[in-house]
């Protein structure tokens, strides 16, 4: 026997015009929803820009900050957080973005290293950075870092004053300045495959400057070893001056007596002078430097002369034009 | 030859050209845009403005050239997310960077090269986005309406200037909208050539 098949109430049948306006709702949807995260999608492509907060770096340092008697040169500011300070980097040999250099620096071997010490000193020599930095007691400092781009972090570094090395060997009478030169090596350097500026880097001092007290080579940060983006192994710190003449990943020191090309004077001398001490009455070509933002930090703060430094170091540049010399 | 309804286009036009203000907020309720989050919100949102008015301004020249019909109708929404960033930008620098110093602000407007352009760039936009409504495309006349948009294209341009003289070193990325924008010029000057060409000709042929 065969059973009916049990009609559904007409009340339940769906009318054909309904149904095909089903459809083509759906298909609307469809293609509206994929024509908003196209659009969407893309505009983040072209804007976006790596967060760089990642990057597989060691988290904040575990211990807790120990309380140490405040050194002569430290600012009492507090320092800004580690995160910061080692994810956001001008350091172009690992790309143009703030954040490439902590995604890329991994590829650089801080060890071995070997720094080069020549020119006009007495006792020229090749010294492998473990022994050079065994050759001094490391201290804490905590300085301020202003960027030339009117950022400014509070930094403790770890390391000694470039005085010491610079006696160490011997400066000639004929040494007026110190030169010093970035490792060159695309392999290791990847942002040094493009030739946005000319490799390797180049900073330089006056010999006074090289001699100040506060003018340190650095070989850490917050009680540890300088992460590559923040120019491991050797990096030179001048607190009163713009942070691009703190040369990173340091390979040679060499006395001159004539001023040395400096790699952003020379690419740009309108806007990145020799000097380039933190001035807040001599502005930036495209921004003023009267004022500065300290990261972390929402409201900008006014910059102090020579960085807050001038105390130290303004006697240095008695009878110079620093609109000129800037 | 029109093309068909697309009921869904500019709701999705304008779901997408909101979605990366809302990621923007997102993060920035997070914190998790680095440590110079106003920098980074600068930095897109004047991306983002320069995008959107480029995309504006390729409509009429994909109509030319590809024949579609579809761009002419999210023109206009185009325009004026592009013009909400650029207010957002804007708002960004004088409330949030600047912090509301008014002195400083007038001095970098007036001073600073990079930055004047990229104030005329706003101020050009004003106009452009009060009459974007029909209304006011029936009351000042399509002709009078359509001279005036044209300052869109000098906005543009003066964005690019703006992006060119922003950027430190490497001057690729502003070059490439440089580089789209006189292109797209360039199809807008080919066709309007191409039309008077057929206007003086017409007469001619028609014996």
């Amino acid at each position: 026997m065969r059973k009916k098949v049990p009609e559904p109430p007409s009340s339940e049948i769906t009318s054909e015009s309904l149904y095909l306006r089903r459809r083509e709702f759906l298909k609307s949807a469809v293609l509206f929803t994929g024509t908003a995260t196209g659009v969407g999608g893309g505009l983040q492509l072209l804007s976006g820009r790596p967060s760089g907060t990642d990057g597989g770096l060691p988290s904040a340092p575990g211990d807790a900050p120990k309380k140490k008697p405040r050194g002569p040169y430290d600012t009492d500011e507090a320092p800004t957080s580690y995160d910061d300070a080692t994810t956001y980097n001008n350091f172009y040999e690992f790309g143009l973005d703030k954040g490439d250099p902590a995604e890329n620096a991994h590829v650089l071997k801080p060890r071995p290293w070997t720094v080069v010490i020549d020119g006009e000193v007495n006792k020229p020599q090749t010294v492998d950075i473990d022994t050079l930095q065994s050759w001094f007691p490391l201290e804490d400092r905590v300085y301020r870092m202003r960027c030339v781009e009117a950022w400014s972090m509070v930094i403790p570094w770890m390391g000694f004053p470039l005085a010491g090395l610079l006696r160490r060997v011997e400066p000639t009478g004929k040494a007026k300045y110190v030169a010093f030169t970035t490792l060159k090596d695309p392999k290791q350097m990847p942002g040094q495959r493009t030739s946005v500026l000319e490799w390797p880097y180049v900073e330089g001092l006056r010999l006074d400057e090289a001699l100040n007290p506060l003018t340190m080579l650095a070989v850490g940060l917050y009680g540890r070893v300088l992460p590559n983006q923040n120019g491991a192994p050797l990096r030179l710190v001048v607190p009163w001056k713009y942070g691009f003449k703190g040369i990173k990943s340091i390979v040679r020191i060499t006395l001159t007596e004539q001023q040395p090309p400096t790699t952003w004077s020379r690419s740009n001398p309108r806007e990145y002078g020799f000097f380039a001490n933190v001035n807040p009455e001599v502005d930036h070509p495209r921004w003023s430097q009267a004022t500065e933002r300290r990261i972390g930090e929402l409201r900008r703060r006014p910059t102090l002369p020579f960085n807050g430094y001038a105390e130290q170091v303004a006697s240095l540049y008695s009878g110079l034009d620093l609109r000129r010399n800037f | 030859m029109a093309s068909p309804p697309l009921p869904w286009l500019k709701p999705a036009f304008l779901v997408g050209g909101l979605s990366p203000l809302a990621l923007l907020a997102l993060q920035l309720a997070r914190d998790t845009l680095g440590a110079n989050p106003i920098e980074r919100v600068l930095n897109q949102t004047g991306m983002l403005a320069l995008i959107l008015l480029v995309a504006s301004l390729a409509c009429t020249p994909l109509k030319v050239v590809a024949g579609w019909t579809w761009p002419m109708r999210v023109r206009k929404l185009l325009g004026l997310l592009g013009f909400a960033y650029a207010v957002l930008h804007f708002l960004t620098y004088v409330v949030v960077d600047q912090g509301l110093a008014l002195a400083t602000i007038l001095e970098d407007i007036a001073k600073r090269p990079f930055i004047t352009v990229g104030f005329l760039a706003l101020v050009l936009l004003v106009p452009l986005a009060v009459t974007s409504t029909n209304r006011m495309v029936r009351r000042l006349g399509f002709p009078v309406w359509q001279r005036l948009h044209r300052l869109s294209y000098v906005a543009a341009s003066l964005g690019v200037v703006h992006f060119f003289w922003r950027v430190k070193k490497d001057h690729t990325e502003p070059l490439v909208y440089g580089g789209v924008l006189a292109l797209l010029f360039a199809i807008r000057v080919a066709e309007a050539l191409r039309k008077r060409r057929a206007r003086s000709g017409a007469p001619a042929s028609a014996i």
